[in-house]
């Protein structure tokens, strides 16, 4: 593969060359591991944000109740937010991201390796600072939006936390996308062009620009809050002049295209496992695409329906109004694709297919709800109730999570070799389906009742019909522990099992299936060249006249040969310490800036000066540097 | 990656800088959004007629010259006349270090004339912005200086003008936001 043994150069850090063992994960720039890595810890984060979710449940689950102090509750409330959106649904696209974008568009790894290695251990650290401030005298306690100039006002270091640890994960998902959008552009195989991308991969492209253009934003509301919270200065200071309704901009400015983040993944991974378990094409295919990109573009114009009970001119309110039931109409192109597709095609129901009709029945649920937002005095009574809470759950829980769950049983024996089972995942699905519709569809009630949000008592004069709501919520949320852990079993089982999974048991139609289950560090022995949109299917399949699949016989494709031996040179680069040594200034900056010490600071700020520099003069791989000079010559 | 094999036809890491610039430009946008709300918010102290539109000129012209010098090392570089591109490398990085110094002196001055960080909403948001691009201004000088020194170590070879384009194009990024800011911060609320 290499000269490397020849001349061993003198470094600080000696080049890790293992492929198995711990040290060939923290070392790892394979986008396979680091995908991995990612699921992992957003599985890990999932199970943290939902017990944060089942004692905010059990609180509420009878009036007045003194389970949790109101300082608890609005730590727990204000982390589950947290957790659920930047450490789970974020990174758990990350991953799928991380393991399919090269394999679906036919390319060995990401555009840059060790810089995808960086955003894994940014997002690593950004977790273990945002969760250290548990003992470090309080989580975050003024809700994942952290409305300025409230949370300036709240004493201890609870936002400055906030502050801080959200800009180090935002850093990460901002290096991942200017990483994933040169991967997607750049790196596609011989043929791949930008209409016989599968879906996955055009949604991936959009999630990445609303990425980069939504971060700096949100990066610049969060620097702004960090100074006031620790330096303080007077952005968000009434009392010296500041504008209270500035952060709000920032913020949803921000997070609406958030929303957006979060769900197309999700809608990237339905819009692979419909066609595949209807054995058709996907419907509309530039529909769907184009929907995609027009609900990233019209994400930046609706923000302001988040604020419609600030009090903003009449014509402002009407213009975001007009453009948030707009933004529907792209919306309900996919929703119309998703049913045409399955429409008249030979339906499996399998637990990837359950999970994936289960997301467009929820969303569409959701969805609509969201519309009833759009009503400027509809949204005067819904703001700040229990209404809110059960849309953006049916959008996040029944949207984001049940695509992505879908997605786990789709990809689950590509990514591991082993299959989970389809009965627990049956199981997984029935019970799942049930304690979300338990624990979300009697919000809508309680809301329009007038149950207020982040309250952490519930009133005893609200009556017992909202108590009793909130009760069939709490059991419901007691379900989802329940279908959580039937998941964890069948992991577990998969996991523990010897029988391999084949490499296309689902009769796949993508790129990702041409290769063995898992994939081998190349990805490809051979770079597959692309005829056709869903290239594997139509390697296997030629049609009759009548429009009918016909196998084809093995061996059709000339360039896939998964025993030959090519003798072909694959460069791959090599693991590296660096990405991972570099982030470790990232928790050392940020404890710098909440206990504001200078001297923090400049070691801080030298590490990461050490790391940039050991990143640059260590090649990708070994020999890399010698051999092109001699190309060169 | 040789250029050759990429889809577009365009390296990695050139395009990857573009990309990164384009998220750059929302970063300094709501900055100076934020400024633009706040610049007549003074809370009792100075306010704009505090800039010294002469100096910050010159500081200005010397920065916006600087671009000019960058572009003399990447010519040069693509020539494989590595004894200019380092020449034009090191002026550039040094008139970065004259505007920061600018900079330095301007903060200094405001601070001693009572316009602190934490004065007003104005002071705030002046200070934060200006500062921000002060960073990304010696961010762009470390990486000049690093490509001096990397080209004297067989890093830099004079067969990759490329790694000095990628340095150029965030420096003139970095010039073209001072193009903005200069104007909008400094030349049309105290004119």
């Amino acid at each position: 593969m290499s000269s490397a043994t020849a001349t061993a150069p003198k470094r600080m850090l000696a080049r890790p060359m293992a492929e198995t063992g711990w040290k060939s994960w923290l070392t790892t720039v394979d986008h396979k591991k680091i995908g991995i890595m990612y699921g992992a810890l957003a599985l890990f984060f999932f199970l943290v944000g939902g017990l944060e979710a089942v004692l905010v449940r059990l609180q509420l689950a009878q009036a007045e109740s003194t389970l949790l102090s109101e300082e608890a509750y609005n730590q727990l409330f204000t982390m589950h937010g947290i957790t659920m959106v930047f450490m789970v649904v974020m990174p758990m696209a990350a991953a799928f991201f991380n393991f399919f974008i090269p394999l679906q568009i036919g390319a060995r790894d990401v555009a840059f390796p060790r810089l995808n290695a960086f955003s894994l251990w940014t997002f690593l650290f950004a977790g273990l600072f945002l969760y250290s401030s548990f003992f470090l005298g309080g989580a975050p306690n003024g809700g994942w939006f952290g409305y300025a100039p409230l949370s300036t006002a709240i004493p201890g270091n609870n936002m400055a936390f906030y502050a801080v640890g959200l800009q180090i994960a935002g850093l990460s998902s901002l290096v991942a996308s200017v990483n994933f959008l040169t991967t997607i552009f750049n790196m596609r195989a011989p043929g791949m062009t930008m209409m016989r991308m599968p879906m996955f991969i055009w949604m991936a492209i959009v999630v990445q620009f609303l990425l980069l253009f939504s971060l700096p934003i949100i990066a610049v509301a969060l620097f702004e809050l960090t100074f006031d919270v620790n330096f303080s200065t007077n952005f968000f200071q009434t009392a010296s002049g500041g504008d209270p309704v500035l952060w709000q901009h920032l913020f949803w400015l921000f997070g609406h295209p958030e929303v957006y983040i979060l769900i197309l993944p999700a809608m990237g991974i339905v819009s692979e496992v419909l066609p595949v378990f209807s054995r058709k094409p996907l419907f509309g295919y530039a529909a769907v695409a184009f929907a995609g990109a027009a609900i990233a573009f019209m994400g930046f114009g609706v923000w302001v329906h988040h604020m419609f009970a600030v009090g903003l001119s009449p014509v402002a309110e009407s213009a975001f109004a007009l453009s948030t039931m707009f933004i529907a109409v792209p919306t309900g192109i996919k929703i119309f694709n998703w049913i045409f597709t399955m429409w008249g095609g030979q339906l499996t129901f399998t637990a990837a297919m359950k999970f994936a009709i289960g997301f467009v029945a929820m969303f569409t649920i959701g969805g609509l709800s969201g519309v009833s937002h759009a009503v400027v005095p509809h949204n005067a009574q819904q703001t700040d109730t229990y209404y809110i809470v059960a849309h953006f759950h049916y959008v996040l829980f029944g949207g984001a999570m049940f695509g992505i769950v879908s997605g786990m049983y789709y990809w689950w024996p590509k990514m591991f070799g082993k299959m989970l089972s389809e009965k627990l995942g049956s199981w997984h699905f029935w019970t799942w389906f049930l304690g979300f519709n338990l624990a979300f569809a009697p919000m809508h009630l309680s809301g329009l009742l007038g149950q207020p949000r982040r309250t952490a008592v519930l009133p005893e004069e609200l009556g017992p019909t909202v108590e009793m709501y909130n009760l069939i919520s709490t059991v419901g949320a007691l379900i989802i522990v329940v279908s959580t852990m039937i998941f964890l079993v069948n992991i577990f089982q998969s996991w523990r099992s010897d029988e391999k999974a084949p490499a296309d048991p689902w009769d796949a139609r993508t790129l990702e299936w041409l290769t063995t289950s898992p994939p081998k560090a190349h990805n490809f022995d051979v770079i597959p060249t692309v005829t056709a949109r869903d290239e594997f299917w139509h390697r296997k399949y030629a049609e009759t006249e009548a429009g009918a699949a016909v196998p084809i016989p093995a061996g059709a494709s000339d360039d896939h040969d998964p025993d030959g031996d090519h003798g072909e040179h694959i460069h791959m680069p090599h693991p590296s310490y660096w990405p991972l040594f570099m982030t470790v200034a990232f928790p050392i900056l940020g404890y710098s800036v909440i206990y504001r010490s200078l001297i923090g600071g400049v070691i801080g700020a030298l590490w990461m000066l050490v790391g940039m520099f050991g990143w640059v003069i260590e090649p990708l791989a070994e020999g890399d540097d010698e051999s092109a000079a001699a190309a060169a010559h | 990656m040789q250029v050759s094999e990429t889809s577009m036809g365009v390296d990695n890491r050139k395009m990857a800088m573009w990309i990164f610039l384009g998220s750059e430009f929302l970063f300094f946008g709501a900055f100076i959004s934020t400024y633009l709300l706040y610049f007549d918010r003074t809370n009792g102290g100075p306010g704009v007629e505090i800039f010294d539109i002469p100096f910050t000129s010159v500081s200005s012209f010397v920065l916006l010259m600087s671009s000019l010098t960058m572009v003399l090392a990447h010519h040069a570089h693509t020539q494989g006349d590595m004894r200019r591109m380092r020449m034009w490398t090191l002026a550039t990085a040094l008139q970065g270090m004259v505007f920061i110094g600018g900079q330095v002196y301007e903060f200094s001055k405001f601070n001693l004339e009572g316009l602190g960080l934490t004065t007003s909403p104005f002071s705030s948001s002046f200070f934060v912005l200006t500062g921000f691009h002060g960073a990304h201004v010696t961010i762009g000088i470390l990486m000049l200086l690093a490509l001096w020194w990397l080209s004297h170590t067989g890093k830099v070879r004079e067969d990759q003008p490329l790694k000095t384009e990628i340095i150029g194009l965030y420096w003139h990024f970095v010039d073209i936001i001072w193009v903005i800011i200069f104007t909008v911060v400094y030349l049309i609320p105290a004119g």
